[in-house]
C-alpha cells in the first residue's frame, strides 16, 4: 500500500497539526504587500515574525505586519534574532507573548556572532531552559550538531531547528550527514532553519527526513520572491515525497532499464 | 516628569498612568506590547500602572523577520 501523499501527511508543533512543511520569515521583502503575496505562495502555515521598538509618532497609521498575516489565520512565530544573551532571549519571548495574546510558541535563536550569525550554544541552552519552564513552546534554532540538538530536546524544546548553513547565506545543506543524524535521533520535530538558497536546497533538507524547512532570505531575496515561494512549496513537497517514496540504492555502474531478452539484433 | 521611551527622552505629567501614556501615544487598542524598567507591564495593568520619574518604558510590535 502506497503513502497517500501530503493530503494526510500532517505534523505536529505542540500539539497542532500542520500540513504546509515550508514555515517562512517575513523580513526582507519590498513592503508588506509583496510580503503578503510570497507568503500566500508558499502555502505556509507557520510564519516568522521579530519584535522591534514600535515607531513612536513618528509614521502614525504605518500598516502593521499582524494586519497582512492576521493570526487568526496564520500560527505566528515570533523570533529572537538579534539577540546574542540568554535574558535578551527571554525578554523578548515575554513581549511577544503579550503581543500575542498568551500565545506561547516561539522561535529561540540566541546569536554568538555577528559575521556568522552562528548560535551561542551555551546561551541558548540557558534560555531554552527558563523559556520552557515558564511554559513558553520553543522551536530552537541551533548548529548542526546532534550532541546539543539532543540536549535541547531534552530540555523540552518542540521543535529542534539545524541551519543547514549560516544565516542568509544561501549555501543549501553543508552538513548532510549531520542533519540526517539529528533527524535519526529527534523525537520531536526537526526542521532545517537558515541557509537554504534554492528549491533543491529545500528538497535535499526533506530527502534526508527533516520534517520541515525554516526559510526567508532565499524567498526574499530572489529575482521574483512571489516565483520563487511557489516554487520552494514544490521543491518541499517533492523532496517529502521522494523521502516518503524511499530513493533506490545509488549505485557505481549502470543497470539497463530496457529488457536484456528479446533482443532481435 | 522626564521619562525615557523607547531609550529618547520624553516628558509626562507627573504619577501618569502608562494607559494614559499609551494613548497619548495613539497606540491604544493597537497590537504592542510594554516593558518597564526591563519588566514586562501586561495590557490588564496599564490602568493601575503610575509612571515615575526616570522610569524606562519600551514599547515593541511586531515587524517583518526571519
Amino acid at each position: 500500500m502506497s503513502q497517500a501523499p501530503t493530503h494526510s501527511d500532517h505534523f505536529t508543533i505542540a500539539g497542532q497539526e500542520y500540513s504546509s512543511r515550508l514555515l517562512v520569515g517575513t523580513g526582507k521583502y519590498k513592503d508588506l504587500a509583496e510580503t503578503a503575496r510570497a507568503i500566500e505562495a508558499s502555502g505556509a502555515e507557520i510564519v516568522t515574525v521579530a519584535v522591534r521598538r514600535t515607531n513612536i509618532g513618528q509614521t502614525p497609521g504605518e500598516p502593521n505586519i499582524l494586519d497582512v498575516l492576521p493570526p487568526e489565520r496564520y500560527t505566528i512565530l515570533p523570533n529572537t534574532a538579534g539577540c546574542y544573551d540568554a535574558e535578551t532571549a527571554v525578554r523578548t519571548c515575554r513581549l511577544a507573548r503579550e503581543l500575542l495574546d498568551g500565545h506561547n510558541l516561539v522561535k529561540l535563536e540566541v546569536l554568538g556572532d555577528e559575521k556568522t550569525l552562528f548560535p551561542d550554544v551555551i546561551a541558548t541552552l540557558a534560555a531554552a531552559e527558563i523559556l520552557v519552564k515558564d511554559g513558553f513552546d520553543v522551536m530552537v534554532y541551533t548548529n548542526d550538531d546532534p550532541i546539543i540538538a539532543k540536549r535541547l530536546e531534552e530540555l523540552g524544546c518542540v521543535a529542534i531547528m539545524p541551519l543547514a548553513a549560516p544565516i542568509g547565506s544561501g549555501l543549501g545543506v553543508r552538513n548532510p550527514l549531520n542533519i540526517l543524524t539529528i533527524v535519526e535521533n529527534a523525537r520531536v520535530p526537526v526542521l532545517v532553519d537558515a541557509g537554504v538558497g534554492t528549491a533543491s536546497d529545500a528538497a535535499i533538507a526533506m530527502e534526508l527526513g527533516c520534517d520541515g524547512v525554516l526559510m526567508n532570505t532565499a524567498i526574499a531575496a530572489a529575482r521574483d520572491p512571489v516565483l520563487m515561494a511557489s516554487a520552494m512549496r514544490k521543491g518541499i513537497e517533492a523532496g517529502r515525497e521522494a523521502y516518503l517514496a524511499g530513493r533506490m540504492a545509488p549505485k557505481r555502474f549502470a543497470s539497463a532499464s530496457s529488457p536484456l531478452t528479446g533482443l532481435f539484433f | 516628569m522626564q521619562i525615557e521611551i523607547n531609550g529618547a527622552p520624553a516628558e509626562v505629567a507627573d504619577g501618569a498612568l502608562m494607559s494614559t501614556l499609551i494613548a497619548t501615544l495613539a497606540l491604544a487598542g493597537k497590537r504592542i506590547a510594554v516593558e518597564l524598567n526591563g519588566e514586562l507591564v501586561p495590557r490588564s495593568r496599564f490602568d493601575c500602572q503610575r509612571l515615575a520619574p526616570g522610569d524606562r518604558v519600551e514599547i515593541i510590535q511586531a515587524v517583518g523577520g526571519g
